[in-house]
């Protein structure tokens, strides 16, 4: 094989490619049904704008990147923002001791308010405490339903992860579950561990746990699967997040199994799952009104005093069930990606 | 160990010469010995020792649709890990192959859908978008001389960054919005995410490509001139260029060869859950490179065979869904994944050493 001519083929072959795309395109190559032309143009929530001073307050949380849930929060922080007249400054590390330094950043640059997640309390505790001193008041969100109030937060908006847990277990016993199986994505997470166990407390049947490797959908798949083949009498699969949930549908599929799925948190995608009848029902923390609160709720301590929960109790968001009778309310807002 | 063990002359270099030579020790040397040494035949045994183990200690993993999901799960592992175990050959190795399958992915799914065009126009040019990865990895690493390491470190954490950004950019969202209804969905989707029925059991077709792609990857390693410049550039980089092998092509061409493998398992993966999440893909570049090093492939590169990587794979595969079969604790997963596999390598190790000690 002469070199030289294999070099050049191999060098054409993106071009070739490229001219390929091209002239499908021009050859009128759209699609005549989904895509983005069929997508509704529908506007997010807006409640006129605020006209008082503008204020700057930082959300700072323990997102890992890409994923859909944080990304609802930080919407609802956003629409909040909008109204208020605030400028947001948004920064997230899963790491604690870099949450603890994007939050020092954030006393740095003298805001008005800060929004933090408390997944790892002792790391922040700190910082926290340098925020006081330096009279920014400090609310918390999702994470740290336990610690909020002994690192002195002036309030807190979220769902008790073992309380969610507990509403799950006790509605699979009126579904008349015997056997789930509780699946965790991610390996050692505490809230996602407290949920699993809040399940196993109030549920009367058996509930095993199963780890699976959530950066890679196919080996969820075939985990989910391996599991439902290897006990027979698993009834509910019950996910921690929404993506899970939907891997989870061709798992009992292809593993020829009858067990129904129960999932935590939603999306656009769950939500047609659910009045198609695929997934059985989700438990709903409400993420948009956990950061839309926690920043309208600085601009009021800021503009009024106003602090709720009065200092004393959580403001909690969930859980909140969508299931067959109540998704059609909440699917339009889930498109938006802001349920 | 030897270090230069390449997978075609392990078979018919002649034993080391020593004083005794001549006393016919050549043709003593049993069958058996001779085909440990090649370097995918320990891993076949480690492979075979831990299915029988499941077979003995979960009883599901009898079953034959147990069989077949367990091939489906290192199916996803093995397409992948046969280009990155080529890329070892030649002496290099890519970390940005696990965000790189996203990125594919992502591409397809939001060209299509953004301008509603048919789904086959994302698919193209997603392989081209993949391809280009691979060529700019490659030529990096050629141009520059730079470490693969670094080069792709960078391309990593640029992909990981990309990933996100432009899908929240695009969307509004960190998710790819549902293209299952679109057209051309249903025949990509035969393409690379279906399955089919064998004596009431379900095969995934993803099961048909591995194979099919091992086995041409194994004819161009062995039979081709191609084949002898990836073992050579991976061997000795000058000695290489001064025999006329066109290093920086083969290279480059490697790093494209991966960009092909990420497209096609983006491809899988889109068509077989309709959406992609941009934060996915992380960690896996090390699934790819464990199963090719599991396979007989070394890191300094020069040495492997493609067949190796198959039962690396699917070791892989085997022992990350027979635990579940099996139905042990959970908090035990990653723990016994690491050391059935450090298991897995040892004997095969053992049996390298073995059989080529004499």
């Amino acid at each position: 094989m002469d070199r030289s001519s294999q070099t050049r083929s191999r060098r054409m072959a993106p071009f070739v490619a490229v001219a390929a795309a091209a002239a499908l395109t021009l050859a009128g190559c759209s699609s005549s049904s989904g895509g983005k032309k069929s997508e509704e143009s529908a506007d997010g929530a807006s409640a006129g704008k605020a006209t008082t001073p503008r204020m700057t307050v930082a959300l700072v949380t323990h997102q890992a990147p890409g994923d859909t849930f944080w990304d609802i929060v930080r919407k609802g922080a956003e629409a909040a923002a909008a109204k208020d007249n605030i400028k947001l400054i948004y920064s997230a590390d899963p790491n604690a001791g870099n949450q603890a330094n994007l939050v020092q950043n954030a006393i740095d640059q003298k805001v008005d308010g800060i929004a933090i997640t408390l997944a790892k309390p002792d790391a922040l505790k700190d910082v926290v405490s340098k925020a006081k001193a330096a009279n920014i008041p400090v609310v918390g969100l999702n994470s740290g339903l336990s610690d909020w109030k002994s690192l002195g937060l002036l309030e807190f908006f979220g769902q008790d992860e073992t309380v969610a847990g507990e509403a799950l277990g006790n509605r699979l016993n009126t579904l008349g579950s015997k056997k789930a199986v509780c699946v965790i994505q991610e390996q050692g997470n505490i809230g996602l561990t407290q949920r699993c166990d809040g399940v196993k407390k109030t549920f009367n049947g058996t509930v095993e746990t199963l780890n699976v490797n959530g950066t890679d959908m196919p080996s969820v798949k075939s985990t989910i699967t391996a599991k439902l083949t290897q006990d027979k009498a698993i009834d509910y699969v019950v996910t921690l997040g929404a993506p899970f949930a939907l891997t989870a549908v061709q798992s009992v599929s292809d593993a020829g199994s009858s067990a129904k799925i129960a999932t935590f948190d939603l999306n656009k995608d769950l939500t047609g799952a659910i009045s198609k009848g695929t997934i059985d029902f989700a438990v709903d923390q409400q993420p948009y009104l956990q950061g839309y609160l926690a920043v309208d709720s600085l601009w009021l301590y800021k503009n009024n005093g106003n602090y709720s929960g009065g200092g004393e109790q959580p403001v909690l968001t969930g859980p909140a069930f969508v299931d067959k009778t109540n998704v059609e309310s909440v699917a339009k807002f889930a498109a938006n990606g802001t349920r | 160990m030897s270090m230069t063990q390449h997978a075609e002359p392990a078979v018919t270099t002649p034993p080391a010469s020593g004083p005794k030579q001549t006393d016919g020790r050549t043709a003593q040397r049993p069958l058996a010995i001779r085909l440990l040494a090649r370097p995918e035949v320990g891993v076949f045994l480690g492979a075979a020792a831990v299915y029988v183990f499941f077979l003995i200690s979960a009883p599901p993993v009898r079953e034959a649709s147990s069989m077949a999901n367990v091939l489906y799960g290192s199916s996803t592992i093995g397409i992948m890990a046969l280009p990155v175990a080529l890329l070892m050959i030649g002496g290099e190795f890519d970390l940005s192959a696990g965000v790189a399958v996203i990125t594919s992915a992502l591409t397809a799914s939001m060209l299509a859908y953004q301008l509603s065009m048919n789904v086959w126009v994302g698919v193209i040019a997603a392989l081209v978008v993949s391809l280009g990865i691979g060529f700019l990895n490659g030529w990096l690493v050629v141009k520059t001389g730079l470490p693969s390491f670094l080069v792709t470190l960078g391309s990593f954490l640029i992909l990981q960054g990309v990933n996100l950004a432009v899908t929240k950019l695009v969307t509004g969202n960190v998710a790819t919005d549902d293209i299952s209804s679109m057209d051309g969905f249903d025949q990509a989707k035969k393409v690379f995410a279906s399955s089919f029925d064998v004596g009431g059991v379900q095969v995934k077709i993803t099961i048909i490509w591995w194979l099919v792609f091992a086995a041409i990857a194994t004819w161009v390693l062995l039979r081709t001139k191609y084949g002898n410049w990836v073992f050579a550039v991976g061997g000795n980089k000058d000695s290489a260029r001064a025999v006329g092998v066109p290093v920086a092509f083969t290279k480059i061409s490697l790093f494209m060869l991966v960009g092909f493998g990420a497209w096609f398992i983006g491809m899988h993966q889109l068509f077989s859950f309709n959406t992609v999440q941009s934060g996915e893909g992380v960690g896996q570049e090390l699934i790819y490179i464990s199963a090719a090093v599991i396979g007989g492939c070394l890191l300094t590169g020069g040495a492997g065979s493609a067949i190796g990587p198959v039962f690396g794979a699917f070791m892989f595969g085997m022992v990350q869904q027979g635990i579940v079969y099996a139905g042990w604790n959970p908090d035990w997963f990653k723990a016994f994944l690491g050391v059935m596999l450090l298991g897995a390598v040892l004997i095969n190790l053992w049996v390298q050493r073995t059989a080529t000690r004499r």
